[in-house]
């Protein structure tokens, strides 16, 4: 159950990602070009994910626990430092480069599968990279 | 009005993709009591994070591209333009997987999961995000690197 969960979020998310044009690193690209061509149409895409997880957060308030998990396991971290906006930043930076963020990433794998691997391994050695530098402030 | 202003955008199917995207994390919260947060699940299934049951993470995200393949299909195919440039292409994933470690999210998690709990981590870490991609393409295009 807790797997059929997964798989079937993931592919919500990814149709999703497909028809609401965020697949395409132009147009997220587009989005971030304030002072150009702007092309709004990631503020819908974010309207109207944030209106239906808006009504999910005030269902989970009334539930006492998940459908298949024992708790809800959500951050529970306030702390607003450096590495909270220094890391959004830089990733910014690499959304304005590419016009790829994560998801639309992983779900042109196999639409797109040259141009979207080289930025995903890209991505999984900058995740490593960040995992050794973690090892090693601690 | 908007079609008029801005003929490229997408505005409906935009919204449409977004309720999607919505219920995708209304499944992963109401169901397995986590955040639908795309580098993290992605860190967590490579084992290079703690967090969500590592079969959870990886089946969410093997979901991705095939929900997106069978949106595509079910479209006749999607437009899509990528950067022209593989070392451009390399140096952005490289710098989005390091930013999303460091602060603890991207678009899906912070942008969708976090502003809509009205979480003031996300709230800051998406305007930061989003200032900083506006900021990149602006001189990327004043030093003639648009595409």
């Amino acid at each position: 159950m807790r797997h059929l969960i997964g798989l079937l979020s993931g592919m919500l998310f990814g149709a999703g990602l497909a028809i609401s044009g965020m697949m395409d690193p132009s147009r997220v690209r587009g989005f971030l070009d304030v002072a150009g061509n702007w092309d709004p149409t990631l503020a819908f895409v974010m309207g109207g994910a944030v209106l239906v997880m808006a009504l999910a957060w005030l269902v989970q308030r009334r539930m006492p626990a998940p459908v298949a998990c024992e708790e809800f396991s959500l951050p529970g971290t306030r702390i607003i430092d450096g590495k909270l906006i220094g890391g959004a930043a830089l990733f910014g930076i690499g959304w304005g480069l590419g016009g790829l963020c994560p998801g639309p990433a992983v779900a042109s794998l196999v639409t797109n599968p040259v141009p979207a691997a080289v930025f995903v391994l890209a991505m999984v050695a900058g995740m490593v990279g960040f995992r050794l530098t973690e090892g090693g402030s601690k | 009005m908007l079609s008029e202003l801005f003929p490229h955008a997408q505005p409906l199917h935009g919204f449409i993709g977004g309720i999607l995207i919505g219920l995708a994390g209304a499944v992963m919260l109401l169901g397995a009591g986590r955040i639908a947060g795309v580098s993290g699940l992605a860190a967590r299934t490579l084992g290079l994070a703690s967090g969500a049951p590592r079969m959870l993470a990886a089946l969410f995200i093997v979901g991705l591209p095939i929900g997106a393949l069978i949106m595509t299909t079910a479209l006749g195919g999607i437009e899509s333009r990528f950067p022209p440039s593989y070392a451009v292409l390399a140096v952005a994933g490289l710098i989005t997987g390091f930013g999303t470690r460091l602060g603890s999210g991207c678009t899906s998690g912070h942008g969708v999961c976090g502003l809509s709990r009205l979480s003031p981590r996300s709230i800051v870490a998406t305007g930061s995000f989003i200032a900083s991609g506006m900021v990149t393409v602006a001189l990327v295009n004043a030093l003639g690197g648009g595409w």
